[in-house]
């Protein structure tokens, strides 16, 4: 408790948490349109496609101000994901192909330019490693400003298009069938999503910048239908691996902070995919065990009621091997649970068992639905 | 041997590697499959490193191209969950196990030589400094070792060619013929893997995928027949090897990075210039399509009324425009190229067809 009480007074470690929340939660919020519109992957090539226009921009203005890194990143993120569509519409190549070009030979041409740049007397070191990998630790209070003006005005943007957006994501032919732009709200949508990538990448790099895209929303679109909840959900995820990532690095040596973000989302994901309560894997898999059994325990109690149906004493008991016979493979466990239910009782010491009063009265019932009276 | 030749010898083997086994993937639309493994074998190279303390070990090509297996088998199986989609399946794995990766990289620092910067973007520079020797010869341990992975790569596609072009185009059929489509894509899952791990400390993980995907798709708009695409993608990645590493040495920058931007100057190329596929040829049959069209129409116009009493008026050159619903200037622009191809000529204001303009015009309506 005082280990993190003297985390959270030191003001580096807060101004980094601040910067990784803040971005978690744009990249969580914004990553859910990327995930809907099958647009996972495109945050890995733009994240990539990046590294040219950060070069450029700084080989240009010889500033390391994130903010005109920031555009210089926007500017040929954009150009990638322009390149993406002109591709595939004008060839016979599919997304994914189109993706791996810009994606690679962005990075490339990236490189070429970095590794110029660095030969400047002037450069002051642009570290290729931190945009590889980002680094948080060194996080200042401008980048903090920078990440926060832009996350801000990309939440902004995407509240004030909110209808339009939401549109264009589910049912892109009937929103330009009501004639919305339907082309500008896909470009501007995009372009939300491309900033809320190129604003993190100084922090977390490149590869693990479009995981915070990918992972946060898809843990969130486990918990619910709505979009509200989802891109809200998104959000608050992307801020929980922002703010435990730079914790635990800031709190265990040599432990870089991207990466951890990364591992602590995609725990959460997985997590979420197992346990959440609708569409996790586990409780689908225990209501599908829980509807296996209340079929079971009717074909049972009507079983052993078709045994007693013609008998004078409705309460003779009967070998449970008779049930498997008729293919009532886990008769035994389901008993089981019918004697707690108090509808079947054993009687005598060879295990044999009959129906109660109460569940005489429930196969009748049963059955009754089924045979005409 | 000497620098400039084995970083040439290198680079091409590398590149031709990667192009074929890319080929296969372009057209199985797994063209990011490449990505997500290039980035996570960096975590099988560091596991297999910890395990046995060796840089050069054997195991540790092996113990990479498990994790590069493995990246496949965790993204169908979250596929297998019907809980999210491809993309964020793929989008999911790798940044995970690449993190895991970093993460123990950053934790052994210091007493290890491996590091993640030399994982993503390679040296081929330096090739030549690490040599073995076969046959008596001095050869880069790099050009050794991707030559063996290119020999397994033009194996598994020579033997299963036939397959292969069967899964890729009717992948229905092969399955009902009782080719396992699992058992092939996993065969060639394990090839990029092992070509990733082969090319990791030549060229880095992203020029592996500007090798794996840019040239293939680069032959895909040049050819008609999956050899054909074989070939020429084999031709475009050696090209780009030998191109981006004399530009690389023309502007002193990062030789994986040139390789990477020739790549897409490659692809560029063809794309814009590919017979009938490029970008300019489709311009051009375009534009010549925009005449050409309303030309045949106009044959067929001239040919219905040819003989009858309306000809003088309805093929009169002054009333086409009237008649055919165009612009004045437009049928100017029909007419004169009708007649440039000599489908029609004038007799006394009249247009009347050659015999060649017939021929078209018959033609059409035969088939209408």
């Amino acid at each position: 408790m005082d280990a993190l009480t003297a985390l959270l007074s030191d003001f580096t470690v807060r101004t980094v948490m601040l910067g990784c929340a803040l971005l978690g939660f744009t990249a969580g919020a914004l990553g859910v349109f990327a995930l809907l519109r099958r647009q996972s992957l495109l945050g890995d090539a733009i994240s990539h496609a990046a590294l040219p226009g950060v070069a450029i921009a700084f080989l240009l203005s010889g500033s390391r101000d994130p903010l005109v890194l920031v555009l210089g990143a926007l500017a040929s993120g954009w150009l990638g994901t322009l390149l993406v569509s002109a591709i595939t519409r004008s060839t016979r190549l599919r997304e994914d192909s189109a993706l791996g070009i810009v994606l690679s030979v962005f990075f490339g041409v990236g490189l070429v330019i970095l590794v110029i740049v660095n030969r400047l007397p002037t450069a002051g070191k642009a570290g290729l490693s931190t945009f590889l990998f980002g680094n948080a630790s060194t996080m200042l209070t401008r980048d903090v400003w920078t990440i926060c003006l832009l996350g801000l005005a990309c939440l902004c943007c995407l509240a004030l298009f909110w209808k339009e957006f939401k549109l264009i994501s589910f049912d892109p032919q009937f929103a330009a069938s009501t004639g919305l732009p339907e082309r500008m709200l896909d470009t501007t949508l995009t372009t939300l999503i491309v900033l809320a990538i190129v604003i993190g990448l100084q922090a977390v790099g490149v590869v693990l910048m479009s995981a915070l895209v990918v992972a946060p929303a898809a843990a969130a679109r486990q918990f619910s239908d709505k979009l509200l909840n989802v891109v809200l959900l998104g959000g608050l995820f992307g801020a929980l691996s922002g703010i435990g990532g730079a914790m635990l690095s800031a709190s265990v040596e040599k432990l870089p902070t991207g990466p951890v973000i990364v591992v602590l989302a995609s725990v959460l994901t997985l997590l979420a995919i197992l346990l959440a309560p609708h569409r996790g894997l586990l409780p689908d898999w225990l209501r599908h065990l829980a509807s296996r059994r209340r079929i079971e325990t009717r074909r049972i109690l009507q079983a052993l009621y078709r045994l007693v149906e013609s008998d004078p004493d409705p309460f003779r008991p009967h070998d449970p091997n008779a049930l498997h016979a008729v293919g009532l493979k886990t008769a035994r466990s389901t008993l089981a649970v019918m004697v707690d239910l108090g509808w079947v009782e054993y009687s005598g010491e060879r295990g044999w068992v009959r129906l109660t009063a109460e569940g005489w009265e429930e196969a009748r019932r049963s059955i009754g639905g089924e045979l005409p009276a | 041997m000497n620098v400039e030749l084995s970083i040439l010898l290198t680079a091409v083997s590398v590149a031709i590697g990667c192009s074929l086994v890319g080929t296969l993937l372009v057209l199985r639309r797994m063209s990011l499959i490449s990505d997500a493994i290039s980035h996570s074998v960096l975590l099988g190279i560091v596991l297999a490193f910890l395990a046995t303390r060796d840089l050069n070990s054997p195991w540790l090509l092996l113990g990479a191209a498990a994790v590069g297996v493995l990246t496949v088998v965790l993204i169908q199986l979250l596929l297998g969950t019907r809980r999210l989609r491809e993309d964020s399946a793929i989008g999911l794995v790798f940044p995970l196990l690449f993190s895991i990766g970093v993460i123990l990289i950053t934790r052994m620092a210091g007493d290890v030589h491996l590091d993640s910067d030399a994982v993503l973007l390679g040296e081929l520079g330096f090739v030549w400094m690490d040599t073995a020797s076969l046959l008596g010869l001095e050869l880069p341990r790099s050009f050794l070792l991707s030559s063996a992975v290119l020999l397994a790569n033009l194996l598994f596609v020579v033997l299963c060619y036939k397959e292969l072009k069967l899964s890729i185009f009717d992948a229905g059929l092969a399955a009902s013929l009782g080719f396992s489509p699992l058992l092939l894509h996993y065969l060639l899952v394990s090839l990029v893997s092992v070509t990733a791990v082969a090319s990791f400390d030549a060229v880095g993980s992203i020029l592996m995928v500007a090798l794996m995907i840019a040239p293939p798709a680069a032959a895909w708009l040049l050819s008609r027949s999956l050899a054909q695409m074989l070939g020429w993608s084999a031709l475009l990645a050696s090209l780009s090897a030998v191109g981006g590493y004399y530009l690389a040495v023309r502007i002193d920058s990062n030789i994986a990075g040139c390789i990477a931007a020739s790549c897409g100057i490659c692809f560029l190329l063809c794309w814009l210039l590919a017979p009938e596929r490029g970008l300019v040829s489709r311009w051009l049959q375009q534009a010549e399509q925009r005449l050409l069209f309303p030309a045949q129409m106009l044959a067929v116009h001239i040919a219905n009324h040819e003989g009858r009493p309306e000809e003088p008026v309805e093929c009169h050159s002054g009333n086409i425009a009237e008649h055919m619903h165009w612009q004045q200037q437009f049928a100017d622009e029909v007419v004169a190229y009708a007649r440039q191809h000599r489908m029609l000529r004038e007799q006394e204001g009249i247009l009347r067809l050659t015999e060649e303009g017939r021929g078209i015009a018959e033609k059409l309506m035969l088939h209408g």
